[in-house]
């Protein structure tokens, strides 16, 4: 990686190194992407794909029948792109949610943003979604954003956003929202309940094109914005006393770095259900991977996130097909163990 | 030159005076120590100095202006903060977190460059703290963890240094140490030093002045052949002491009466 200048002595996050470690990751979830849109239970050969779309390549030939390009442009690849978005969100928030709450514990759920989009789902499912104008997807997104409404609101007296209140905060909105969703599933019936519960282990195959694309500009504008404010992100996990002697307006660029986080959260969230542990493992692996700053956490977990959860989606889609296995039962089944070991790690290394 | 007044300070939690009519001013290269008990009020001093508490009554002023109103970012650039702990949650290396003290120089969205790159070496030549460069501050001693933080508060290249107990924790040599490059940099680099300290002998030793703080107001402040009077000592501490002279310098020696 370069000679051994003066700078490297001091820091080795560069424009030149965040732009290869992007193009290295963005060719990763390409491959991902490209392995997803081609497996699954209708086999649609390769050659043909790229010799429809692209017809001036040489030595291509194949023929695609119009259910098989269809598979591929209206099954498939919205639902890689939305895996894809999904991922990448709840990546970017969870590194923004362990930077601001200085917890490598805490997840893109932690002040209650999925129990809260959960109950809306719910709510919209059993009382049949063709009730609400706003659909599934909006419901969720209202439940969400009630959720944060209401940890912002208690945490946010007085001004400050408090660590210690908005965890405390966000474990008791997740608790009454848990059970408010208890509630409904006692006094739902059979069919009602399988397709709850189904979005609330996280469910990919609910892509839309309109909730796609709000849910893609979201995240965005949102990674856009969290990225402006990287190098600040790193003065906040040394503390926020420290951060402000250093010369940052810390409740303001809080505030900020939380709303965006929890936007983008509640997007995905609304767009695909709870899938779990994405957001907690992808800012771990990177953090052991790249080090603390977040000049290089944030694109990395972009990229990297995506591509984990597209490629999570294709293994749920084909590991017990035809039968589709829920998204975040594979998520929870690669990040629960690895979840563990970093946690014994963690307890074997402290003093 | 006064590049700090402090005017009829006065401040409470939840309506407890924890300082209150707290008046002296900070010269222009001085030296300064602030000791007083535990509880005497001079961590919150050092929180009103910087601006991060908003006084209740009077005001703190740099080079004239009310610290509390001006800007984060401007603040740092003229006062920069030794704090008595760093969290170490994340492990950011050495270098990176004296890089840290540029910030108040740089813009949001940015990176360093070769200026900044070569503030940051030149303070951590001063400090000795190159060849800590890629370790992290958990796997530093306490000299050497109080150096980086120094190496960072340097970074800001600000007017007034303010230390929050630099010697708490230190054994004897690491306490000299710490102390004659904080003089250094007061007589080399004309940087103000301000200290908050409770060892009355090494700020009878290296400070130029001495404010002790007594619930809440300024019992002294004074030089300290002046001001370290077992008088003083006793009725602030409230412990029987001797007071002597230093063999070389001549200044205040106390030590307590035992047995008395």
């Amino acid at each position: 990686m370069g000679a051994y200048t003066s700078r490297d002595t001091f820091t080795n996050v560069t424009p030149g190194r965040i732009g290869r470690l992007c193009l290295l990751m963005g060719l990763l979830l390409a491959a991902a992407s490209f392995a997803s849109l081609f497996a699954g239970t209708a086999e649609i050969s390769v050659t043909a794909v790229v010799h429809r779309y692209f017809p001036a390549l040489p030595f291509l030939t194949g023929d695609l029948t119009e259910a098989e390009a269809a598979i591929i442009t209206t099954v498939r690849l919205p639902r890689v792109v939305l895996a894809a978005v999904v991922g990448a969100s709840l990546s970017v928030a969870g590194v923004v949610f362990q930077a601001l709450l200085r917890n490598p514990l805490a997840d893109p759920y932690i002040l209650g943003i999925s129990s809260g989009s959960a109950v809306g789902a719910v709510l919209g499912i059993i009382t049949g979604a063709g009730a609400w104008s706003v659909g599934i997807p909006g419901l969720a997104f209202l439940g969400a954003l009630a959720a944060v409404l209401v940890v912002f609101g208690i945490a946010g007296r007085d001004r400050r956003l408090e660590v210690n209140t908005l965890l405390l905060t966000g474990v008791m909105v997740n608790a009454f929202f848990s059970a408010v969703i208890l509630f409904i599933f006692s006094i739902s019936d059979h069919l009602h309940l399988q397709r709850a519960l189904h979005w609330i282990m996280g469910d990919l195959s609910l892509a839309d094109q309109g909730g796609l694309s709000y849910t893609s500009l979201i995240l965005v504008l949102g990674t856009v914005f969290l990225y402006l404010f990287s190098r600040p992100l790193n003065l906040l996990v040394m503390g926020e006393e420290t951060a402000r002697q250093l010369g940052l307006a810390v409740e303001r660029t809080k505030l900020a770095l939380l709303a965006a986080a929890a936007l983008i959260t509640a997007a995905a969230v609304s767009a695909s259900g709870t899938i779990g542990f994405v957001g907690l493992i992808i800012p771990h692996i990177l953090r052991l991977a790249l080090g603390p700053d977040h000049r290089l956490l944030l694109p990395a977990a972009f990229f990297l996130g995506a591509a984990f959860l597209v490629t999570a989606d294709t293994l749920a889609r084909c590991l017990a097909a035809p039968t589709e296995l829920p998204v975040g039962v594979i998520t929870a089944l690669c990040g629960a163990p690895y979840f563990l070991f970093l946690l014994r790690r963690r307890l074997r290394s402290s003093p | 030159m006064n590049l700090m007044e402090i005017e009829d300070l006065g401040f409470a939690y939840d309506g407890t005076w924890v300082l209150r009519g707290v008046t002296f001013r900070v010269a222009q290269g001085e030296f300064m120590g602030i000791l007083g008990p535990n509880g005497a009020g001079k961590s919150t001093l050092l929180r009103l100095m910087d601006g991060l508490l908003t006084p209740r009554e009077g005001r703190v002023l740099l080079e004239g202006r009310p610290v509390h109103t001006m800007k984060r970012r401007e603040v740092a650039r003229h006062i920069a903060v030794v704090p008595q702990g760093q969290a170490v949650d994340f492990a950011f290396r050495v270098a990176e977190i004296v890089l840290m003290g540029r910030s108040p120089h740089l813009k949001t969205w940015s990176f360093e460059g070769e200026k900044d790159l070569a503030v940051v070496r030149r303070v951590m030549e001063q400090t000795d703290t190159l060849a800590l460069a890629e370790r992290t501050l958990d796997r530093l001693s306490g000299g050497e963890r109080q150096r980086v933080l120094i190496a960072r508060a340097l970074a800001q290249e600000p007017r007034i240094l303010l230390l929050d107990e630099p010697t708490a924790y230190l054994d004897i040599r690491h306490q000299v140490e710490i102390l004659n490059l904080l003089k250094k940099l007061n007589n080399i680099n004309g940087l103000t030093v301000v200290a908050v300290t409770h060892d009355i002998n090494l700020a009878s030793l290296y400070c130029d002045r001495i404010v002790i703080l007594d619930r809440g107001g300024i019992r002294a402040d004074g030089g300290p052949g002046e001001i370290l009077t077992t008088q003083n000592i006793e009725a602030v501490y409230g412990v029987a002491v001797t007071a002597s002279r230093h063999e070389t310098t001549g200044r205040p020696v106390v030590t307590p009466r035992v047995g008395a």
